[in-house]
């Protein structure tokens, strides 16, 4: 028998300082090991847990790794069509306006084939929360190059890395949003570090006490490793992420209070 | 000064594995085991008592396997 290192004695309520939210069912994410997905989920289901709004949310999944995300919320989910989880999002906000709605996107449903969407539900200034998952590549499918992958990144459909002369620059669908008059709050932020992670999830929950004050659109986007689509390992994936993605995609707010703030 | 000691539990049957919560750790309490839990995964174990309770391995595992206790002895 190895030693097990347990310290029974002090697993008590009381000493509890960190365990899985409730509002995260049970189910096993399908996501890969070491994805960003589940850290994101994660701190959706925390802030809505602390907000106490668990049965006052509506969540918008959308169509890609997280598809699935219905089965690991304990809340009232839709599943929209391709790109239009911002589209649906309205119409549930209109009809429910005491409703928190927010939809979870990724970058081949958010920034490409939901571009038209998302633009114009930051324009109209809906009353929701976006929270938009950048991994630069479309992770579902196999690793296809997609909208926001970095210039010079391999990918199954680019495996000579992105050339821009022929396949064109990557989107920046958060600095476009920010520029909107809809949106109140904007932001970009990482799910790699204990740091990081409580970071996004304050950008997570002011979104969301943003929509309390029906102040528009709140659009977070969270920077996420996608280990499996780069051919890495969780670790390397996160350091690889740091090391390319950041520059690129610069983490912190870009809109506050309706202000840009760079 | 009050010492402050800490202890995680680690659900090893939703371990994936990803070692993330390994590189979090400021005690390097976490190591990889070498049996694998039902899906073929080596799992997350406590591999020495040093831990404090910080709650960044928590944190960050994608798929919140962890639950930390903290208290002070």
């Amino acid at each position: 028998m190895t030693e097990t290192f347990d310290k029974p004695e002090i697993r008590t309520p009381e000493n509890l300082v960190y365990s899985k939210t409730k509002v995260l069912t049970d189910n096993v994410m399908s996501y890969c090991p070491g994805c960003g997905h589940g850290t994101a989920h994660r701190l959706i289901a925390e802030v809505i847990d602390e907000m106490g709004i668990q049965n006052n949310t509506i969540g918008v999944a959308p169509v890609g790794c997280s598809v699935l995300a219905y089965n690991f919320f304990d809340i009232d989910m839709q599943q929209a069509a391709h790109g239009r989880a911002p589209a649906l999002a309205t119409a549930i906000k209109r009809l429910y306006p005491g409703k928190f709605v927010f939809t979870y996107q990724g970058d081949g449903d958010l920034a490409a084939i939901g571009t038209a969407e998302t633009i114009h539900a930051c324009n109209r200034g809906e009353n929701i929360v976006i929270i938009f998952i950048n991994n630069g590549i479309y992770g579902m499918t196999g690793g296809q190059m997609a909208p926001t992958t970095l210039p010079g990144m391999p990918t199954s459909t680019s495996p000579y890395g992105r050339d821009t002369q022929i396949m064109g620059n990557p989107l920046k669908m958060t600095e476009i949003v920010a520029t909107l008059p809809g949106t109140y709050m904007v932001t970009r932020q990482a799910v790699h570090t204990p740091a990081a992670v409580r970071k996004a999830k304050k950008a997570i929950r002011m979104a969301f006490e943003n929509q309390k004050l029906n102040k528009g659109v709140s659009f977070v986007e969270i920077v996420s490793n996608c280990n499996s689509g780069w051919k890495l390992s969780p670790v390397k994936a996160n350091e690889w992420m740091v090391n390319n993605m950041f520059p690129f995609y610069e983490l912190g707010d870009i809109k506050m209070n309706g202000e840009l703030v760079k | 000064m009050a010492k402050i000691t800490g202890d995680i539990v680690i659900d090893i049957e939703k371990c994936k594995g990803c070692e993330v919560c390994n590189t979090a750790c400021p005690q390097e309490v976490i190591g990889m085991s070498k049996e694998v839990n039902s899906k073929g995964y080596n799992y997350a174990i406590k591999v020495n008592g040093n831990c404090v309770g910080c709650a960044n391995c928590a944190v960050v595992c994608p798929d919140g396997v962890i639950t930390v206790y903290r208290a002070k002895v």
